[in-house]
């Protein structure tokens, strides 16, 4: 982790209702979320939405942080059930707008059709199942996979499991494209 | 080694953009003001009204743009449907009420993407890591400030299964009274049980309700108590006082009403109108099949001289069930079953179909009742939702009611469905299994769809004397003004034929330490008698009165304290808990299990056996 150790301190203190320390934590915290957020979203636009969540949601966290873990790993923790929720949020609300006629499946039809022309990124971190989609995210933000472990809650193995798993879909991700 | 995943980082890392300037400080000072507000007040106001605001309509509306708009919302589609898995649900019994029975199992189209999610957040809500609230993910305008109200941040430990967007009514927890400056507590009658069954469905997925939606009268009046029936007259009373488990300075004093039981053999002939929400939010497991299935039991609690009709709601309100006799049961059933959901939903169009066709209906002596089952999405077409309002009410004068079956969580609108029901002197359940619909629809029939009074009010004076302090637990959705209680003109709650209502006070007796200093220049005694707690006194309207009638009653101080007392206790006390109260000092869930289970008693339908296993899971929960 390349946080230094500060930063637990500084979120205890904020825990606890220290405000300075909590605007301290957040400046240094910010861009690598940012990083991370665009990472599990794969378009800047979605990152930046994801980072609002994120900040908005985050005192009320931190409220509860004992400490148990490093911040970055209960940062990270927290990214990825806000990248959760907000997938899960684009599939009720895809799923609401069913049924709405012909013209609605006009547009869907177009929206596919933009969707599709998106970049590779958006294309190769959107067809992941989410779990490989966290596992890849967080591993290539420079973590070990013995961290990123500890940020799914899931051994190590597993990680590099899911790293052979995301190898195999990326392969045949491109494989098709050829 | 390069493959295909080096690619892919590469790709990402020279793609990476920079954090837009305006976006991060934006973001940074929402952060920080969220953090200010969280620090300044953690519960805090919400206006006390017996009406809640009705703020949940517009919402609907921007979810279902959102969805139109969402490019990526598709694409996330497309992408996790390939993942999916499928379900296979158990088929339904129809054998004794198994409580726990949690995916109300008539299910055929399994939610395979949100099933495929839910998997994929399970292993991490292992380690517990508190989910982002939902509400607070909602994209309300462009930036999201923690609301106020405690309550509204969700601090579960876990996921809700669906896009959230519930609004629950609620209000500050009711303060401590001393007496000597606030003798007089006034509040309506409340016989929803609707918190009680959001409360259960959470626990039963893993997570903690949010704080909210936990209403502690609902909690307590959800059960069946056992209190003396009338021996004349509309209402019987009923009161108990025992030592209050969680502070040995006070007590808590019990005061419930019975009502009378009316012949159920020789009751009027109902005209019952189901307007069912079929709009595209309903088409969920726990939403229109569970609807279809309960309304099934109800049939077979109806008579061959009651009608039954049907209309739907979605993109256009559409009768699909002329007036028919409730023994034609195939004709009812194949009508249900022809019903599938799709479309927007057009509540106030469907609504005033339902009213026209109970107008129809209505014959000399008849019940006229319209019941709403909905998931609480009124969202399109709706301009004016106090028109709506006034509507319901203008209706209930004409003598048709209104109850409201809640389905579904994710954007059930608990405030707008209290707000509906309460204008239409209705009752709003919330129906989160088939046992559920069991005692809401069957079990408590008589109650829901009869009326054996209106706008029931109850005041308690305490005495100064004998009270230093008091608190009202729960019922803060329904406090009254002190001058309210004599005016007949203010609306206040309904009860049903055999519904009881229990409320509890934590009471300071004079002479044990109190909470607030004496003030010193307020050391005027009081002359009142010393034998009496205090006073207390109900006003209700008989169905279709205009003038109310008075009930009083002194409150002895010698009252004893007897088992349906110890469990309502425990409720309230588990209730207290759920919303974070630190009242209770070191009182802990396991304290509320023990209670409970003590004061179980007979239990003939197993609602407290329920009560107590999640009491447990609570537990569980917060360790």
């Amino acid at each position: 982790m390349r946080m230094n150790t500060g930063d637990t301190e500084l979120a205890m203190a904020a825990a606890g209702g220290d405000a300075k320390a909590f605007a301290i934590l957040l400046e240094r915290s910010y861009d690598r979320l940012f990083g991370l957020c665009f990472r599990l979203m794969g378009s800047r636009a979605e990152a930046e939405d994801l980072c609002q969540d994120i900040c908005a949601a985050l005192p009320t966290k931190l409220a509860r942080f004992e400490g148990g873990s490093q911040f970055s790993t209960w940062l990270y923790r927290v990214a990825v059930n806000a990248a959760h929720d907000r997938r899960r949020r684009a599939v009720t609300r895809a799923k609401a707008s069913q049924g709405w006629g012909d013209w609605e499946v006009n547009r869907t039809e177009v929206n596919k059709e933009q969707a599709d022309a998106q970049d590779w990124l958006m294309q190769a971190i959107g067809t992941l199942p989410d779990d490989l989609r966290d596992t890849v995210a967080l591993v290539m933000d420079e973590m070990n996979h013995r961290e990123a472990g500890a940020v799914l809650g899931v051994s190590e193995g597993t990680v590099s499991w899911r790293m052979s798993e995301v190898k195999k879909h990326l392969k045949a991700i491109k494989e098709s494209e050829q | 080694m390069s493959d295909e995943f080096d690619d892919l980082k590469r790709a990402f890392d020279s793609a990476m953009p920079a954090p837009d300037a305006a976006k991060r400080a934006a973001n940074l000072a929402l952060a920080q003001e969220n953090f200010a507000a969280l620090q300044g007040s953690p519960s805090a106001p919400r206006p006390i009204s017996d009406a809640p605001k009705m703020g949940g309509f517009g919402k609907g509306l921007r979810t279902m743009f959102d969805a139109l708009s969402s490019k990526a919302g598709l694409t996330a589609t497309t992408a996790l449907a390939a993942f999916g898995l499928v379900m296979v649900l158990p088929v339904l019994q129809y054998g004794p009420p198994d409580v726990f029975t949690q995916e109300p199992a008539v299910m055929i189209e399994a939610p395979i993407m949100e099933q495929a999610e839910d998997f994929a957040v399970g292993a991490i809500a292992q380690d517990a890591v508190p989910a982002p609230a939902p509400r607070m993910m909602s994209k309300q305008a462009n930036r999201t400030r923690v609301a106020p109200t405690a309550g509204l941040v969700a601090d579960a430990p876990m996921i809700m299964p669906e896009a959230n967007t519930e609004a629950f009514a609620s209000a500050p927890e009711n303060s401590l009274k001393v007496t000597s400056e606030t003798p007089v507590s006034t509040f309506s009658v409340d016989v929803d049980t609707a918190s009680y069954a959001i409360v259960r469905a959470s626990l039963m997925n893993g997570q903690f309700p949010q704080k909210a939606a936990v209403r502690i009268e609902e909690m307590v009046n959800y059960f069946p108590y056992d209190y003396a029936a009338p021996e004349s007259g509309a209402f019987a009373t009923s009161l108990a006082m025992m030592q209050t488990p969680w502070n040995e300075n006070t007590q808590l004093l019990r005061i419930a009403l019975q009502g009378e039981m009316p012949e159920i053999e020789a009751r009027p002939p109902l005209n019952l109108v189901f307007l069912i929400d079929t709009s595209g939010s309903m088409n969920q497991p726990n939403k229109l099949p569970l609807l279809k299935q309960s309304l099934r039991l109800m049939l077979g609690q109806l008579r061959a001289q009651d009608q039954v009709a049907i209309v739907a709601y979605a993109g256009s309100a559409g009768q699909v069930l002329e007036p028919t006799a409730a023994s034609e049961r195939d004709v009812i059933l194949g009508a249900l079953d022809r019903l599938a959901a799709g479309g927007g939903t057009n509540g106030q169009a469907g609504l005033r179909q339902a009213y026209a066709l109970a107008d129809q209906m209505q014959e000399e002596g008849d019940v006229s009742r319209v019941l709403l089952a909905t998931d609480g999405d009124f969202n399109v077409g709706l301009s004016n939702p106090d028109t709506l309002k006034d509507y319901i009410a203008e209706k209930r004068d004409s003598g048709t009611f209104l109850s409201v079956l809640g389905f579904g969580r994710g954007n059930l609108d608990d405030a707008t469905m209290q707000a509906l029901a309460q204008n239409g002197n209705g009752q709003a359940s919330y129906i989160d299994s088939l046992p559920e619909a069991q005692k809401v629809l069957v079990d408590q029939l008589t109650g829901v769809l009869f009326p054996i009074a209106s706008d029931v009010k109850v005041q308690v004076e305490f005495n100064p004397a004998t009270v230093a302090e008091y608190r009202l637990i729960g019922y803060e959705t329904r406090a009254l003004a002190r001058e309210d209680f004599n005016n007949d003109k203010v609306d206040a709650g309904d009860i049903g034929a055999g519904h009881q209502v229990t409320a509890l006070y934590e009471v300071t007796p004079v002479g044990n330490e109190t909470q607030v200093d004496a003030l010193r220049h307020n050391a005027e005694t009081s002359d009142g008698p010393n034998d009496e707690l205090g006073f207390f006194k109900l006003r209700y309207k008989a169905p279709g009165q205009a003038e109310s009638q008075l009930i009083e009653k002194a409150i002895p101080t010698t009252l004893a304290p007897d088992r349906e007392l110890e469990f309502a206790a425990a409720i309230s006390g588990f209730g207290e808990l759920l919303r974070g109260s630190e009242r209770l000092g070191v009182w802990s869930y396991s304290d509320a299990v023990s209670m409970a289970t003590a004061s179980r008693g007979e239990d003939t339908f197993g609602y407290r056996a329920e009560a107590i296993r999640l009491m447990r899971l609570a537990a569980s929960l917060s360790e």
